[in-house]
């Protein structure tokens, strides 16, 4: 839930709960969110990846499987335990239900004498989403601030993202593409969640830590079995997420990186990265924050009813920065440059903050294996090579 | 928050009441609410989305004069899909607009001060609601010039206007042209060179510059030049833009959306990346 929320969250907070529930009552969490309304979304099989779908039972989460992530590459894997959340990010994100892939905006019907717009009606949505990793819910955050922090809330977040009740999961293990600590977003989610579960699978035991995070995670969790037990609970979460945190497979330094790129626009490694770079878009379409769309308006075959659509746009595209005299950006550097440089130097100027979150889609999905992380230290060893900007 | 959030996406119905040709590809259109009431205030520099059916949108600055209740205006130079439907359109005819958007020029910050309008080509048409703020205020300003540069005598946009600002004491006018034939008496070659001709106090001066982006660059060179100081002079820059309200991303140009954050900018906000190629 967002905002409105806020005093209630405040108020728990100030003595945070913290509850355990049995594997086998995690059942009683889905009815309970069903009992509430919610439709549960959350990690699955499927695509061959672990992608987000929506749920119909515990079952339907991938027990017992993880993933291995490397550049350009991931796999699906057996574990040896049947741990429920024992993997890292997929190929989704949560952006692609709370800002859908492609909809339409509304409709306009052309009469004799005149035009009528019709909006397209915004339901409020009750999503549960399960799962949440600390990046990702960092990730979300960061999309309200894009959507709803501004002058102009746009409606179809906002709708979507309102009731949105989020169930994070705090990650036990790192992946080979994993940098969350060096964005500080991860691996423990610090705030921002309903519910927070931490696993532990340990001498027989198989047991979730519950941490409340607001007034509606609190009454979610009034019809879930669970015992009040908490002494060691913390330490219990520290522990896990500082061996995670030792896991990370790659580390983004990030001292000065606002000016580092701003400082470096002409530096040859974007000559570089560009002769690697496809300009397919895929990092852009798996990066949990890219929020980039674009419009398209289409009629039907009487001519007398056209649409507006909206959907999912790339800095990577030529057609991006058309003007009627010329594109802003035609070549492959410039395009990379842009995304790069948007991510981690111009979001600090236009919301605050941080562009990136380290969950490492953008190298996994990749077909090149292009790196973030390894750009940016590229940049950063080599800045007396980097020619003067011209004026 | 609550359910009545106005939709920033969703254009509202406005009638044409006129079409008129200002030159063979500059056409002037003059718009008002479908729904009773009043066209909504603006400010010199904003902009709207002016949606014509099926097509798409196209960015367009407000050109007419924030000072009169009038209907609202905008000038346009047909240049693609969109603005060559929007010349067609005949009075009756139905638009979708969303608007206004965008940071205005600083017409009341510049007050007691000179002021210097450039504009290249269609660029006059944002400045044009400066200049009537100006001269509906003219007491509150030091010395107003305007240099106005197009590439023929024949694209040369609001005419009358313009006699009528010749004609006037209390306005330094400006005009030059790329080409021109014989019979042409006034300045051939770039605005630019005009900017020498005035006469201001630089250190009490504020110049508002609109046009293609090569023409700014030139212009800020020229004023800078005259010893105008880079926190008084003000562009307004131009991209590719969806939605006017900070969503689609396109509009990005350094760390700035020139939608929400511009269209006009302080020099200085802008200045290390106008230089810079594929920004
Ligand atoms: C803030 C602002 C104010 C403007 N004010 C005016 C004005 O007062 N008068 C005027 O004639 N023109 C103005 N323009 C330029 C005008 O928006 C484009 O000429 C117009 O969008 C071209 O659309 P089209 O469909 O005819 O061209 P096409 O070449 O068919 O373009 C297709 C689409 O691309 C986008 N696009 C193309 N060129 C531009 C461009 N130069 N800027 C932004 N988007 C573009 C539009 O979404 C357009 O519908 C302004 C642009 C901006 C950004
Ligand atoms: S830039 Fe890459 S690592 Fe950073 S949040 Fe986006 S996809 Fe994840
Ligand atoms: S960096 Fe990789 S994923 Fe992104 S556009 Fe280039 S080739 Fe595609
Ligand atoms: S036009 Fe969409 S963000 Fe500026």
């Amino acid at each position: 839930m967002i905002s409105k929320n806020e005093s209630f969250s405040d108020a728990l907070s100030a003595e945070k709960k913290v509850v355990f529930v049995a594997k086998k009552d995690l059942p009683a969490l889905f009815d309970s969110l069903w009992t509430n309304g919610f439709r549960i979304l959350g990690p699955t099989l499927g695509e061959g990846a672990i992608v987000y779908e929506e749920l119909n039972g515990v079952g339907d989460l991938p027990i017992g499987w993880t993933d291995e992530q490397e550049g350009a590459t991931y796999r699906l894997k057996k574990r040896d335990d049947e741990a429920l959340f024992g993997y890292n990010v997929g190929p989704h994100t949560w952006k692609k239900f709370l800002f859908p892939p492609k909809h339409r905006l509304w409709s306009a019907e052309a009469s004799t004498n005149g035009l009528e717009i019709t909006e397209e009606k915004q339901v409020i949505q009750k999503f549960a989403f399960i799962g949440v990793r600390a990046c990702e819910l960092k990730a979300i955050l960061i999309q309200d601030k894009v959507f709803l922090g501004g002058e102009h809330v746009d409606p179809v977040y906002h709708a979507r993202r309102e009731d949105a009740l989020l169930i994070a999961v705090n990650c036990t293990q790192a992946g080979k593409t994993c940098f969350c600590v060096s964005m500080d977003a991860g691996p423990r989610a610090e705030s921002g969640f309903d519910l927070c579960l931490t696993e532990v699978l340990k001498e027989g035991e198989h047991y979730f830590i519950v941490e409340i995070g607001s007034a509606q995670g609190a009454e979610i969790m009034a019809n879930v079995p669970h015992s009040n037990e908490t002494r060691e609970a913390e330490k219990a979460i520290q522990t896990i997420t500082a061996k995670t945190a030792k896991q990370m497979g790659r580390v983004m330094d990030t001292e000065n990186i606002q000016s580092l790129l701003q400082d470096n626009f002409d530096h040859p490694r974007w000559d570089d990265v560009a002769s690697r770079c496809l300009t397919c878009a895929n990092c852009t379409m798996a990066c949990p924050t890219c929020f980039c769309s674009t419009v398209e308006d289409v009629t039907d075959i009487t001519g007398d009813h056209a649409e507006r659509w909206r959907q999912w746009d790339s800095c990577f595209t030529l057609d991006f920065t058309y003007m009627n005299h010329g594109h802003a950006r035609t070549s492959a550097q410039s395009r990379y440059r842009q995304w790069m440089t948007h991510k981690l130097s111009a979001w600090f100027d236009q919301f605050g903050t941080s562009g990136c979150v380290g969950c490492g889609r953008c190298i996994t999905w990749c077909p090149v294996a292009i790196d973030i992380t390894e750009e940016v230290s590229a940049i950063r060893e080599n800045q007396t090579a980097a020619k003067p900007t011209s004026s | 928050m609550s359910e009545s959030l106005a939709n920033p996406l969703l254009p509202a119905p406005y009638r044409v009441l006129r079409n008129q040709r200002n030159t063979h590809d500059v056409f002037t259109l003059d718009v008002e609410p479908v729904k009773k009431g009043n066209s909504p205030l603006f400010s010199p520099g904003q902009f709207n989305m002016l949606y014509i059916f099926g097509k798409g949108d196209a960015a367009i600055s407000i050109s007419g004069d924030p000072t009169k209740e009038q209907p609202l205006r905008h000038t346009i130079r047909r240049a693609g899909v969109v603005t060559q439907a929007l010349e067609q359109v005949k009075p009756g005819g139905v638009l979708g607009i969303r608007g206004p958007f965008g940071v205005p020029w600083p017409v009341k910050e510049a007050e007691g001060q000179d002021v210097l309008l450039v504009a290249g080509g269609i660029g006059l048409a944002p400045l044009r609601p400066a200049m009537y703020t100006l001269l509906a205020n003219r007491d509150k300003y030091g010395r107003i010039a305007l240099f106005y540069g197009a590439r023929t005598p024949e694209d040369l946009l609001y005419l009358s206007d313009l006699e009528q600002w010749r004609g006037r004491f209390d306005l330094q006018v400006c005009v030059s042209v790329d080409t021109a034939k014989r019979n042409w008496m006034g300045d051939v070659g770039v605005v630019t060179k005009l900017i020498a001709k005035a006469s201001f106090d630089p250190s009490n001066t504020v110049a508002l510059v609109c046009g293609p982006e090569i023409m700014m660059r030139f212009s800020v060179q020229e004023l800078k030049k005259n010893e105008i100081k880079s926190g008084n002079i003000f562009l307004s820059m131009e991209r590719n833009m969806k939605c006017a309200v900070g969503f689609c991303g396109h509009c990005q140009y350094g760390p700035h959306f020139i939608c929400k954050d511009g269209p006009v900018f302080r020099y200085d906000q802008v200045q290390s990346l106008l230089g810079k190629r594929e920004v």
